[in-house]
């Protein structure tokens, strides 16, 4: 009996004597933290994304506290969490802009021309690397590095080949736009409505060629909202989209491709 | 003299690292930076000097009398923890830099071998009080010497053209193999 007793005791009475050393210690050593350092990360989503730019929410959270971030910093949250971590810190938050991530092509499998059947490895970086498996280089490449960046499960690849962005479900931390290695993604304010769907820079025919859903470099927007769209390098560019009257925007449809026109909102719930 | 001999020993020809092979987590972890490898080795020495003190008592006036030593590993363990925990909260209090510097490694000495190793090896060579703490000192400054080494020849690679495929870890590795074969070479200084 004793053969365990007398250990065990041994041992209960050591880290007894350890934990009463360290709690000694605390008391005289220990470092006064922010308050509110614990509050102001409670709130922040702690997806941990990097999306702010710090290594996680707890390293934006101290940032946030030290006034080296703004309350908005974090995309993820969006306006709610920074009118919270403002009125912890006694702020006035920032008009902060809800973004969504959008999907800048149409070339479908059947729209694009293919340039033939890639079977390397299954992901964009490695196809664009092999000049892709569609004739027109600035299309997007069905792969789906976006979707398996999104950290949120905020997209997914459609029937077609091209991703989808579900935007109840979208935070707009940019994970996608980093991934795809055609710059196909691009964060925009929510409340836009109008989009062009192609990143080609090609001439209208090369581009007709490539592409049956390619901007063609044929004016029509631009004649038709002179202050709002420009073309740039043969691709319509939106360039204020405030310019472009709500009750006008159906004229958009005069695409002759469908390259620019009214942004289809698909959610998750459908 | 016994001392003497025993300290050289520690640093030199038993040294931990590159004789024993023990601490190679922070050695290639924290070599990048002399700076940072100093600060490392300095906060190792300490903790092994202190678990030296810590341990000797421990295993020679409870575990060794009442016949337990087969708790030594868990009461070491035991002993380790603390220490490493009173050495962050020292650390944080006295110099935030320094605490962000180290970052992860400092907590990680916790379940660095070289503690563990040094308490264990006074034990099984039946080291005294005053040699027992020589050794850990000696281990300790054994440890920041081969770090710091380590860390300055690093520091050298990062302009070098190392060959693409060895770029970071391998070369690492090799020139610590090639620093435990330089370190054979004090062998001769002890029979």
């Amino acid at each position: 009996m004793t053969d365990i007793l007398i250990p065990a005791l041994a041992m209960a009475a050591l880290g007894l004597l350890f934990a009463l050393g360290l709690v000694l210690a605390y008391l005289k050593l220990q470092v006064p933290e922010d308050p509110r350092l614990a509050v102001v990360a409670d709130v922040l989503p702690q997806a941990n994304c990097g999306g702010c730019g710090f290594a996680g929410c707890r390293a934006l959270a101290e940032a946030m506290v030290a006034g080296r971030a703004l309350p908005e910093s974090c995309p993820v949250g969006g306006a709610e969490t920074a009118r919270r971590v403002a009125e912890i810190l006694g702020l006035s938050a920032g008009q902060m802009v809800k973004k969504i991530a959008r999907v800048h092509c149409r070339g479908t499998w059947t729209a694009a021309k293919s340039r033939g059947v890639y079977r390397g490895i299954a992901s964009c970086r490695s196809a664009h690397l092999m000049g892709g498996n569609k004739l027109c280089t600035a299309a997007c490449l069905g792969l789906a590095d976006c979707v398996r960046s999104c950290p949120f499960d905020a997209m997914a690849m459609g029937d077609d080949g091209l991703p989808v962005v579900y935007e109840d479900k979208c935070t707009a931390c940019g994970k996608c736009v980093e991934a795809c290695p055609r710059n196909i993604m691009e964060l925009h304010p929510e409340a836009e409505e109008a989009l062009v769907f192609c990143r080609s820079h090609d001439r209208g025919p090369v581009a007709r060629k490539l592409c049956d859903n390619a901007c063609i470099a044929c004016n029509i927007c631009v004649r038709d909202f002179p202050e709002a769209i420009v073309m740039d390098n043969y691709l319509a560019k939106i360039v204020d989209e405030s310019r472009i009257p709500r009750d006008k925007l159906e004229k958009l449809g005069r695409c002759p491709t469908g390259a620019i026109g009214r942004i289809q909102r698909i959610s998750h719930d459908r | 003299m016994n001392l003497v001999l025993l300290f050289v020993s520690a640093v030199l020809i038993n040294n931990f690292v590159l004789h024993y092979f023990l601490g190679i987590c922070p050695f290639l972890g924290v070599s990048k930076k002399v700076d940072a490898a100093l600060s490392m080795g300095v906060a190792v020495t300490f903790v092994l000097a202190l678990t030296a003190v810590v341990t000797w008592p421990i295993n020679h006036w409870l575990l060794i009398p009442y016949g337990m030593p087969y708790l030594q590993i868990v009461s070491f363990i035991l002993v380790i923890a603390s220490l490493v925990q009173l050495v962050e909260m020292f650390v944080r209090k006295t110099s935030p830099p320094l605490y962000q510097a180290m970052g992860i490694y400092l907590p990680l000495i916790t379940v660095n071998c070289a503690i563990m190793g040094l308490a264990l090896l006074a034990s099984l060579k039946e080291y005294g009080f005053a040699e027992t703490v020589v050794f850990g000192v000696g281990a300790g400054i054994g440890f920041t010497l081969a770090i710091v080494l380590m860390a300055a020849i690093r520091e050298r690679l990062e302009l070098a053209d190392v060959p693409w495929p060895l770029r970071g870890a391998p070369i690492a590795l090799i020139v610590a193999g090639i620093m435990a074969l330089a370190f054979l070479g004090f062998s001769g200084m002890i029979k």
